[in-house]
């Protein structure tokens, strides 16, 4: 038994790895299926046909797409991710400047909805069919389907326009005090959370019915266990693993969520970059940055069912 | 109707005896706030909210531009985020056009897309799912990779580089839509045809000889089909926050058209002045989106109940 598990971690974490390699191939199958367009791109529309056939030999774009797709991908392994075709800095240069920003701004976000969403999804386990869960469910089962740029406008019309409390839109660098801090990510953290806490309430709220449904759960009432000490020392405990893989599966909807937010809010992050490098159709920049986001998402999706796994016995032994 | 025809309708669901007794080997519950019961109002209550929001933005899909007071394009007013007024009862944009009209000939564009999305996903979703079943085994395995690949890129991802790769146009949009929301519905519809694939009138129909499509189309399908509406109204949602997301950062519907997306960013300079130009379109699409889920919601849930 004892050495399933680790057998069992290993056969998961291969099985991502051959997701992210698969992932890789479609990524840039898709990127380089017009293997001529990137120097034509760069030099514009009225470039001579010298000029482009010159490019391409520089770039590598005659070589074979094999072999570029090898380039590219030990490129990962070297750091060498190539050259932005729009400001013609390295784009590992680029993500580096920009990669601490989105996690900041993730694991602010992370830090504020994890428990704010946990008690609701208690709360609501609970008061099961209650009024405080009628109206819990249908405010998350609202926010879960509202786009971030609703937030996103909303939260910058009563906290920007009638409140003044906030700049609208508006990012600023310097971080002098605790004041500043907040103002800058008071907005887009506040944005972020809404939809998460939504989502990852309304999973923990169903991984914890899950378990208050059980037999156990019903021995202990009829013994006159008191409803807290049935919720939070007998099914709590059993429900971490679910609640965990929620926590894990919620958290993968930020890297959607990041990209509206970081642009509404002008926030420079990766996201941010991205979509800049999307709209100036800088391809090496795009599909370094989207290799990033597709690995972070398959971590978040493998953390999540190892959580379910390990804490399930009967899925640990399958 | 033949026989083979009307009994695989009855099948799956379990007979309300059945049922009690499944659920008596579970541990009986007591009458206390059984969900089912507490709940009947507010699941009512949930879809008729959810059915008249959506239902609104649909006809308004199909005949708000019939109703739309000036062409979406003409410049109307002098006046740019103009508030409310007779003659402009949105207010007008940052041109000043007028907002009502722009609004009924965006939610079209929004909702035309998003249903045409929808619908090819499920549609390539469910049909592989359904076929993958009778196929030999090592083309189900292919199949199911390729699924799994995709699912693992997260679909903004999935439009971002395909509209880097491509440049955006609506036909593209929809590609990257189906590609990133079809995978879903493969899933849920393989398993859930895994399962009746097992059951004796599928072995039957094998055994007489019918061919695989046979199969997929009168024995699986009938049994599956709510199922998969269910999930294809999921799959809208997500298609019209993909989507509205994409214009919205100005990669999506590009302009003269304009879905309410394109509207919202159209319309940001206004937003720290309050303009109604940016707040209208983004209600919008938050209504139609949250109508969309409740309905979709309340009617899973009753099924569930239904169920039990």
């Amino acid at each position: 038994m004892r050495n399933t598990m680790p057998k069992l971690v290993l056969g998961r974490l291969s099985s991502s790895l051959l997701t992210l390699f698969l992932v890789s191939l479609v990524i840039f199958a898709i990127t380089s299926l017009l293997p001529g367009d990137t120097a034509q791109q760069i030099l514009g529309q009225f470039a001579t046909p010298e000029q482009v056939a010159a490019l391409r030999v520089e770039l590598g774009l005659d070589q074979p797409a094999l072999l570029r797709y090898w380039h590219w991908l030990s490129g990962f392994a070297t750091g060498d991710l190539g050259m932005s075709a729009s400001n013609g800095m390295a784009v590992s240069q680029l993500m580096n400047d920009r990669l601490p920003n989105s996690l900041l701004l993730a694991a602010i976000t992370t830090a504020i909805s994890v428990p704010v969403a946990l008690l609701m999804g208690l709360v609501a386990a609970m008061r099961r069919g209650g009024n405080v869960d009628r109206v819990l469910n249908i405010v998350t089962l609202s926010m879960v389907a509202v786009p971030e740029f609703l937030v996103a406008t909303i939260a910058v019309l009563i906290f920007a326009v009638h409140l003044g409390w906030l700049p609208a839109l508006s990012y600023v660098s310097t971080v002098d005090n605790l004041g500043d801090f907040v103002r800058i990510y008071a907005m887009p953290v506040l944005t972020l959370c809404c939809v998460l806490i939504a989502q990852m309430a309304r999973m923990t709220r169903a991984a914890l019915i899950d378990q208050l449904d059980s037999a156990y759960i019903e021995m202990a009432r009829l013994k006159g266990v008191p409803p807290m000490r049935r919720v939070l020392r007998h099914a709590l405990p059993n429900a971490v693993g679910p609640i965990a893989n929620a926590v894990a599966l919620s958290l993968s909807y930020l890297l959607g969520g990041v990209i509206i937010v970081e642009t509404i809010f002008n926030y420079p992050g990766i996201a941010s970059l991205m979509v800049d490098a999307v709209s100036n159709r800088d391809l090496a920049l795009v599909q370094a940055c989207a290799m990033l986001f597709c690995g972070a998402y398959l971590i978040l999706v493998m953390v999540a069912d190892l959580c379910a796994i390990l804490s399930n016995p009967r899925l640990r032994n399958r | 109707m033949s026989e083979t025809h009307a009994m695989p309708h009855r099948r799956p669901g379990l007979s309300p005896h059945q049922a009690s007794r499944r659920r008596m080997s579970q541990g009986s519950r007591l009458p206390i706030a059984t969900p089912a019961r507490r709940n009947k109002p507010r699941l009512k209550l949930t879809r008729w909210i959810g059915l008249s929001v959506f239902g609104a933005w649909v006809l308004i899909a199909i005949f708000g531009p019939l109703f739309s007071p000036y062409p979406m394009g003409a410049f109307v007013s002098d006046e740019i985020y103009g508030g409310m007024s007779a003659a402009h009862w949105l207010g007008t944009d940052y041109m000043g056009r007028d907002m009502l009209s722009r609004i009924l000939t965006g939610a079209r564009y929004t909702v035309g897309l998003a249903v045409v999305a929808a619908l090819l996903s499920s549609l390539v979703g469910a049909g592989f799912g359904m076929l993958t079943v009778l196929l030999p085994r090592w083309l189900e395995e292919g199949i199911r990779r390729i699924f799994d690949t995709l699912i693992s890129i997260p679909s903004k991802m999935m439009a971002l580089v395909m509209v880097s790769a491509f440049g955006t146009s609506i036909p593209l949009l929809i590609i990257a839509a189906v590609l990133s929301y079809a995978p879903g519905a493969f899933r849920i519809s393989h398993s859930l045809a895994t399962n009746l694939a097992t059951l004796e009138y599928v072995q039957v129909a094998r055994t007489r000889g019918e061919g695989r499509f046979y199969i997929a189309a009168v024995e699986i399908m009938p049994n599956m089909i709510q199922s998969v509406l269910t999930d294809m109204g999921m799959r809208f949602v997500f298609i019209v926050l993909l989507l509205s997301g994409m214009s919205f950062l100005g990669l999506g519907v590009q302009p003269p058209a304009a879905d309410l997306g394109s509207l919202v960013r159209e319309n940001i300079g206004g937003l720290s002045q309050g303009a109604l130009a940016v707040i209208a379109p983004a209600l919008a699409i938050g209504t139609l989106t949250i109508g969309a889920n409740l309905l979709i919601d309340s009617l899973s849930n009753s099924r569930g109940s239904q169920k039990e």
